[in-house]
């Protein structure tokens, strides 16, 4: 056994654990528009994800599965998605970030005003824009603690 | 009285902090101290929003027999809240790779052996 | 797509172009050298043409109104609600003003850079980093909503930052950087409180709808007091300068260039709450004094801790808070002397001469950073010790520093001669002693760059070395053209662009009717 692996219970549960936890930061992503979440927060559940995963079973062996050249790319392209969709505003002749998609299928439905149970389907670009900065949040945190994990390690 | 507990625990906060930035010699303990002083103000920041009474500004299964917006707490706070604790993030990350490089150059953390720049 | 189309929208895409491609610039990374460096000198190319074309409607007298995700971006008060409640930007003169100086600074260090970073690793994120300083900076300046200017504020402290520690293979970069990033995240911290404050008493964080609704209370004036703090420490002066020399010194060359147009950019926030915000229920004559004394003091300690220094880029960093000291100075004196009706006119020509300032230090101080940094390239060293005889090789860095070493120094017919002697008519109305002061720093700058330019150029040749390369010669040559043709032509330049954007920040009811009245 390595200087930082762990024991096999703790990389049996990692392992057992990390499908779930990254549905459920999906499941905040997604939802940000209807219950507290949003991007940031369903992206820090992710990137704590691949972090259990580094705990458990070392830098060197997250490095070899997720490269730092992935996630970086991951991360790109969370941003570019972001701007270009707030770019795209301007071909309904109207403001950066203008909400283009309210009343089309794709996002649109325009819920009733008041208490209500939440419909997944309305939100307009919200929803793009909340699973752009999630890729970006989960793809820069997990690079930041992988890096410093690796150049930690490299010491000893 | 009770609804001013939080402004004081700020206060509290951003003097523990600033002690702890001015006074300790250890880099990584300058960046709690601002990490500290930076959750004061987020702290500060939620606690202006505040309603008597009010539920979650949240229209998804509202309970019945609150009026919009009046029964709400304000949402604006939380939003400038949540963008303040990702730069937040963003800083601490940055601090602590630096201060990992200053230990990998000079082999302390001690902030008055790090001197090289002096005049 | 034609012209009215593309001057509606130009706020908004002046700040989004080079977000989209400081994020698209790890993917073209991966394509190769010549395709990042087009691609970067393009973006910035661009960014200086969008700006000058809206730079040409705004001096003609128009404030630009947009605002963001609305079915039109020129109503910003919209039909059910009292108060603008989008994020607007609004660009009068003073903004575009200073956009001006942070495109160009940044298209000079751009071109600067392509030769200058050669033997560096990780160039890909150097490009990335300077658009974001450049998102940052032009994000600062032209918006009109308090929390927007915190939030770029933070993305230009973060992206310098991370520049200023680009040689981490040297221990000193890093420790400059991490005292960078204490006091920035410090000023930071103190903005967003005061921000706090203001929006717990009037509900607004619209710029305009605030200056409109403010009452002079007691926790206003706290957050006016922790404005000020926060900026002037952000911008290097007295007494908040300590991180000013470590910083500039150990950054690459084109980074300490665009860092300087940066402190100009908190320099214009501190000008905005000022003017703009807190206008007319402030007690003029005190927050002018404030700023006189804050000026006095850079410029004093400024010139005298330079002269003994050894680093030439440490000396050029005390430089530039003296120069900082003679911006807060003239705007100082400006607002000192409009609290008093019958020196209104000499109170606008002293905030001409502050405001001029402030261009003509980011060209020339950018110039002198970036012939400092030739002179790294080619000897590897810093220490005027080591320098000797360098004018017999390298004849165009040696014409670039004269240039801009007389133009620090006030000597016509460079553009420092022009705006020196506006602050120094001006602060002789207030008092004699300012300007005998402000004259006194002015020949020790002289004195001090004499030194330099003695132990650096003159004398017999020690190195052999070689002029340095086309591109760096390209990017200080930008920066040469503004110094002269402001030198050569200041009336021009004071009549259709200074007095615009000083006329902008005095007069509030213009700002505010702009986004509320109309």
């Amino acid at each position: 056994m390595r200087q930082d692996e762990m024991t096999p219970v703790v990389k049996t549960i990692a392992a057992i654990l990390f499908p779930l936890i990254i549905i459920f930061s999906f499941y905040v992503i997604m939802h940000g528009h209807l219950t507290p979440g949003g991007g940031f927060q369903g992206g820090a559940i992710g990137a704590s994800a691949i972090v259990m995963l580094i705990a458990a079973y070392g830098a060197k062996y997250v490095r070899e599965r997720a490269k730092e050249e992935n996630l970086s790319i991951f991360e790109s392209i969370g941003g570019i998605v972001f701007v270009l969709v707030g770019l795209l505003g301007f071909l309904a002749t109207s403001a950066f970030l203008y909400n283009f998609l309210v009343g089309e299928p794709l996002f649109g439905t325009i819920p009733p005003f008041g208490s209500n149970s939440g419909i997944l389907n309305s939100g307009g670009i919200l929803p793009i824009l909340n699973i752009a900065v999630g890729m970006k949040v989960i793809g820069g945190l997990a690079s930041v603690v992988l890096v410093m994990a690796l150049a930690g390690g490299d010491e000893e | 009285m009770i609804y001013s507990i939080p402004f004081y625990t700020v206060v509290i906060l951003i003097l523990v902090g600033l002690y702890a930035m001015i006074f300790k010699r250890n880099l990584i303990k300058m960046a709690i101290g601002l990490t500290i002083v930076e959750s004061a103000v987020n702290l500060f920041l939620v606690t202006l929003g505040y309603r008597e009474g009010g539920v979650a500004p949240i229209y998804t299964n509202l309970p019945s027999g609150i009026s919009i917006p009046e029964g709400m707490v304000l949402p604006v706070p939380q939003a400038l809240t949540l963008t303040s604790i990702v730069i937040g993030v963003a800083i601490l990350a940055l601090m602590l790779s630096l201060s990992m490089m200053i230990y990998r150059h000079y082999g302390t953390l001690d902030s008055r052996k790090v001197r090289r720049l002096k005049e | 797509m034609n012209a009215d189309w593309l001057l509606q929208n130009s706020p908004a895409l002046i700040i989004a172009i080079p977000l989209l491609a400081a994020f698209l610039m790890p993917v073209i990374d991966k394509i190769g050298r010549r395709a990042r460096n087009a691609f970067a000198i393009i973006i910035l190319v661009i960014e200086e043409m969008l700006v000058l074309f809206l730079a040409y409607d705004v001096f003609g007298g128009n404030i630009h109104i947009y605002t963001m995700g609305a079915a039109n971006p020129l109503t910003t008060v919209p039909a059910q609600a009292a108060v603008p409640i989008r994020i607007v930007l609004e660009v009068d003169a003073m903004g575009i003003f200073m956009a001006i100086i942070s495109a160009t600074v940044c298209l000079a260090a751009g071109i600067y850079s392509l030769a200058f970073i050669e033997e560096e690793k990780g160039k890909g994120k150097y490009y990335t980093l300077l658009l974001l300083i450049l998102v940052g900076m032009l994000g600062m300046e032209l918006t009109g909503d308090m929390f927007n200017l915190f939030v770029f504020l933070e993305v230009l402290s973060i992206a310098c930052a991370a520049l200023i520690a680009y040689r981490s293979n040297t221990g000193d970069a890093v420790e400059g950087a991490f005292k960078f990033l204490i006091i920035s995240s410090i000023a930071a911290l103190f903005v967003l409180f005061a921000i706090a404050l203001l929006y717990a008493q009037y509900d607004l964080l619209n710029m305009a709808a605030l200056a409109h609704a403010i009452t002079y209370s007691n926790l206003d004036k706290i957050a006016l007091v922790l404005l000020v703090a926060a900026f002037a420490m952000k911008c290097g002066s007295v007494p908040m300068h300590f991180w000013t020399p470590d910083a500039y010194s150990v950054a690459p060359a084109s980074i300490t260039a665009i860092l300087v147009a940066a402190s100009q950019a908190s320099l214009y926030a501190l000008f905005r709450v000022c003017f703009s915000l807190y206008n007319v229920t402030l007690n003029l004559a005190t927050i002018g004094g404030a700023l006189i004394i804050f000026g006095l003091l850079s410029m004093f300690i400024g010139v005298t801790m330079a002269l003994p220094q050894k680093d030439i880029k440490r000396l050029m960093a005390y430089h530039a808070i003296s120069q900082t000291g003679y911006m807060l100075l003239g705007v100082g004196v400006g607002l000192y002397l409009l609290a008093d009706p019958e020196f209104s006119t000499y109170g606008i020509k002293a905030m001409e001469g502050g405001i001029f300032h402030i261009i003509n230090h980011a060209m020339y101080k950018g110039l002198l950073f970036l012939t400092s940094g030739a002179i790294f390239y080619r000897l590897k060293t810093r220490n005027l010790n080591e320098m000797g005889g360098l004018g017999h090789s390298m004849k165009w860095t040696a014409i670039f520093f004269i240039i801009g070493a007389l133009a620090i120094a006030g000597i016509p017919p460079f553009n420092g001669f022009a705006s020196k002697l506006l602050i120094y008519e001006a602060a002789y109305k207030v008092s004699p002693i300012l300007s005998i002061i402000a004259m006194l720093v002015s020949i020790l700058t002289l004195a001090s760059f004499v030194k330099v330019f003695h132990s650096a150029f003159m004398g017999p040749k020690i190195h052999d070395v070689e002029e340095v390369p086309r591109s760096m010669l390209a990017g200080m040559a930008v920066l040469t053209f503004v110094i002269i043709l402001f030198g050569l032509f200041p009336g021009w330049v004071v009549g259709n662009i200074v007095h615009p954007a000083a006329q902008a920040l005095a007069e509030q009811a213009a700002y505010i009717q702009a986004v509320i009245g109309g």
